[in-house]
Order: C-alpha cells, then sequence, then structure tokens
C-alpha cells in the first residue's frame, strides 16, 4: 500500500510550461500503477509464501477437512494481500497464522461447528485411564494415527494451541497473538489441552485392548 | 515451593518459557521432590512423543500456484480500477460453497468498516469548523454529534415508545432528574422515545420525536442557578439547534428539519408543559 502511494505522487510530473509556469498534475499512468503493485506483490510472495505449509497446517487442524482447509488459506492469503499495508513487523509467519486463524473460525462459526461452544465432553472422555500404564501409553504414541485420532476430538481452542506449540514451536508470546488470548493464559491453556489430549490418548488404548 | 505450585507450572518450565528466578525454583524442587521429578521426566517424554508423531499437513500440490493465480488476478483487477472486482464474490467465478459463505460474512465486516469510516469522516469534518471559541459551539458540536451518532449507530432510543407514561418512568430511574416528557403526536411531531446520553459531562435524558420522516432529539437536563433565559438558535452543516431554558432545565433540540419546522416544535413543546 505503502509503496504504491508512493508511487502515485512520484508521478506528479513539474511539466513546467514556459510562460505560465504551471505545475501540471499528470494522472498515474496504468503501467506505473501496475508495476508498483507487481512490486508489492512481490515483496509479499516473498514474505509469506514461504509460510504455506503452516497456513495449510493450522487450517486443516481447526477445519479437519482439506477442501475446506484449501479454501480458507486462499481466502486468508487474499486478505492478507489486502492487509499487506499494516504489516510492518519481521514476523511473517505469525502474522499470517492469525489471519488464517481468523478466517477458519469464520468458516467454523458459519458452519455452525459444534466444536466451538460445546465443552469438552468429560464425560465420555473420563475413562479410567489411570490403570493404563505410561509406559504403554508411551508404546502406542508411536502409532501417529492414533495420536491424530485423539487430538481431532479435542475442542478446536486445544487443537489450535497444540499445533502452534508442537508443530510450529511458537513461543508463547506468538501463540497470545495468534490465538487473541492473554499472554498470561497461554500456559494455563496449553497445560489443559495436553492434559485433555493424554486424556483422550489413554482412552483410545484402553478400548483397544 | 509446594508440589501443588510446581505442577501448575511444569508445562511452562517444560516449555523454557518462565523466567529465570521461577524456573530455577522448579529445578531445586524436583531435585528435593522425587514424585514431581518422576512426574515431570514422564510428561515431558510424553509430550515430545506426540509432537514428534503429531502428522504435519503440508499444503497439497498445486495449492501455492493457484494461490498465486488468484493474488495475481486480484492485483490485476485493482490495477485496471474496477472497484467492484475488487469484491471478493465477483473474483472468481467458480465458487465452493464454505467460499461463498466466507465472502458474505465479508460483505458485513464491509459495512461496518464503512459505518466507521463514515462516522469518522463526519465527525472529522464537523468538529474542526465548530471549533470556534464559545462554550456554545463546543456545546453544539457534542450535541451534533450525539444527533448523528444516535441515527447512524441505529441507537435512537434505550426505550421506544410513544407513550409518555413509559418513557418518563424509565428515565426517570436512569437519571438523578426527572424531565418532563410529553407526546406531541396531535401537533405532527410524534414521541419515538427516549435514550440516555452524556454531554457536558453528565448524563443527560435524550427524548426523539419526529417530523415527517426526520428525526427530533430533544437533549434535555438541569439548568444550572441564575440562567434566566438563553434563547439561541444556531445552523450547522444542516443541522438546526434550537436552545431554551425553563424554570428547571436546559433544553437543545437538535435536528436536520427546517429552521420554522424546529421552532414550531419548540413552541408546541413548551406549550404542551406549560398545559399540563
Amino acid at each position: 500500500m505503502a509503496a504504491r502511494l508512493k508511487a502515485e505522487y512520484a508521478s506528479v510530473s513539474e511539466d513546467f510550461d514556459s510562460s505560465t509556469k504551471i505545475v501540471k498534475f499528470v494522472p498515474l499512468k496504468n503501467e506505473e500503477q501496475g508495476a508498483a503493485q507487481k512490486q508489492e506483490l512481490a515483496s509479499f510472495e516473498a514474505l509469506m509464501l514461504p509460510h504455506l505449509d503452516a497456513a495449510q497446517n493450522l487450517a486443516k487442524w481447526l477445519l479437519r477437512n482439506e477442501q475446506d482447509a484449501q479454501d480458507v488459506v486462499q481466502e486468508a492469503y487474499l486478505r492478507a494481500l489486502k492487509s499487506f499495508g499494516g504489516f510492518h513487523g519481521s514476523n511473517g509467519r505469525a502474522w499470517l497464522l492469525t489471519i488464517v486463524r481468523n478466517t477458519s473460525y469464520t468458516l467454523m462459526k458459519k458452519n455452525r461447528a459444534v466444536d466451538l461452544t460445546t465443552t469438552f465432553d468429560e464425560e465420555k472422555h473420563a475413562t479410567d485411564h489411570e490403570s493404563v500404564n505410561p509406559s504403554a501409553l508411551l508404546e502406542q504414541i508411536e502409532d501417529a494415527e492414533l495420536v491424530r485420532e485423539a487430538m481431532g476430538h479435542l475442542p478446536a481452542e486445544f487443537r489450535e494451541i497444540l499445533v502452534l506449540r508442537h508443530l510450529e514451536g511458537l513461543s508463547y508470546k506468538e501463540i497470545a497473538d495468534i490465538a487473541q488470548i492473554p499472554p498470561g493464559t497461554v500456559m494455563s491453556r496449553l497445560a489443559r489441552a495436553r492434559g485433555k489430549l493424554k486424556e483422550c490418548l489413554a482412552a483410545r488404548i484402553g478400548k483397544e485392548k | 515451593m509446594n508440589c501443588e505450585e510446581a505442577t501448575k507450572l511444569m508445562d511452562g518450565y517444560l516449555d523454557g518459557e518462565l523466567d529465570p528466578i521461577t524456573s530455577q525454583m522448579i529445578e531445586q524442587h524436583l531435585q528435593e521432590c522425587h514424585k514431581c521429578d518422576q512426574a515431570y521426566k514422564a510428561h515431558a517424554l510424553l509430550i515430545r512423543s506426540v509432537s514428534d508423531v503429531t502428522p504435519y499437513y503440508k499444503a497439497p500440490a498445486g495449492l501455492r500456484e493457484r494461490i498465486q493465480s488468484s493474488l495475481r488476478e486480484d492485483v490485476a483487477d485493482r490495477s485496471t480500477g474496477i472497484v467492484l472486482r475488487d469484491t471478493p464474490l465477483l473474483h472468481q467465478s467458480k465458487q465452493s460453497e464454505p467460499r461463498a459463505v466466507l465472502f458474505g460474512t465479508q460483505w458485513s465486516w464491509l459495512a461496518l468498516a464503512a459505518t466507521i469510516v463514515l462516522a469518522a469522516m463526519i465527525a472529522f469534518n464537523l468538529v474542526p469548523r465548530l471549533q470556534r471559541p464559545g462554550a456554545d459551539q463546543l456545546l453544539a458540536t457534542q450535541l451534533i454529534a450525539s444527533h448523528v451518532r444516535s441515527l447512524m449507530a441505529n441507537h435512537l432510543t434505550d426505550v421506544a415508545s410513544s407513550d409518555q407514561h413509559t418513557v418518563k418512568p424509565w428515565l426517570d430511574a436512569k437519571l438523578d432528574f426527572a424531565p418532563a416528557v410529553v407526546d406531541l403526536s396531535n401537533e405532527g411531531f410524534p414521541l419515538l422515545g427516549g435514550r440516555l446520553d452524556y454531554l457536558e459531562n453528565r448524563s443527560v435524558a435524550a427524548l426523539v420525536y419526529q417530523r415527517r420522516k426526520h428525526f427530533i432529539n430533544l437533549f434535555v437536563w438541569p439548568k444550572e442557578s441564575g440562567v434566566t433565559s438563553a434563547d439561541e438558535k444556531i445552523t450547522h452543516q444542516g443541522y438546526q439547534l434550537v436552545h431554551w431554558v425553563d424554570s428547571d432545565f436546559n433544553y437543545w433540540a437538535v435536528s436536520d428539519v427546517s429552521n420554522n419546522d424546529l421552532q414550531a416544535f419548540k413552541q408546541v413543546f413548551e406549550k404542551q408543559l406549560q398545559q399540563r
């Protein structure tokens, strides 16, 4: 945006008429405008496309549907380009993920995704995981499918925080920004999410036995 | 540090997100408490293992290209200056269902943004022009802003009723004074309701009347002692303001009706009050 504005002002040519000395304002030519926009697009792509996998990963974990995830990622990139003028930071990944996250939630709310509002079903998952011994649990955890399934059953706010920490390795501060929660609550939410994940895993292993 | 505190902070410790002092306190506790140490080690091992095997969904082949081409299209649309095509709805002819739903949402955001921009434009345009010396001018600015805001934000009334006996008790309960409320339907100024507003650093009553398609905000609050008469009319930016006082109250009527209409409003309002 800033680049484009600059280009517009730069095109005010000081075309002095010999007798009257009036500064003429020449409207911006399409090519010049186009060039400025191309430049903006190039820098946008250079900064944001490297985070495409991170965007897809978050959207897929939130929406749990491949097509929705791709739609949201594409939409998020368009939104990001529109507000690229407001991006001054150095953390492109966190900035993009915030947009991906918000776009995902918009869709989830539209789809009336139950997992946004329904609290985690404590009853259903409160199986006697105490009886599962930790080493058995550890062994089973090698099974990626099991972990994927267990995580998929957690509420969105838990999936989101686990993905941001475990898969993206983001700091608590970055997570707070993306998930739009106070920095002080990141640790407690993460602890709850991990606790529930463990319960879910234990319950699943119990079932398999 | 006790076990309970240590357990609470365990995840922060595991993630290396605690401040050095707290971190050291936990470390010390883990050295002293075998139970917590075991629990921490098991937790850390489990979380690391889970993290390691959690699937990472990479962008599928083709998504990057699709995004790039949609970005190009977006830029191209903008540079041709076709404002309409800048809206995402027309952006792509073929849309999947969730996409259409998403854009539907974006429209309502656009509307909200437009409202805010409009409010800002009006506020920024009105305020400097009105800011001439004089308390009344400053007040006039506030009054117009309140009037405009009440129409713009769809918050004309807090209590919507044409019955003065509904509006008056409502206002009395919310304010530390009891303004007179009269219905002027017979005179062509039906009462629409009342609202609380904030002017001159105090809560004031706003009575809302209608004149054909126009609205009149009548702001009422107790007058300061000593003021006997203060009849005044001001015109700004097409808004009319009429000011008068009676034995107890300050009245400011604000509207975009003609000055004659507003003067008529003032007269019938005063007449009604006298008849009571």
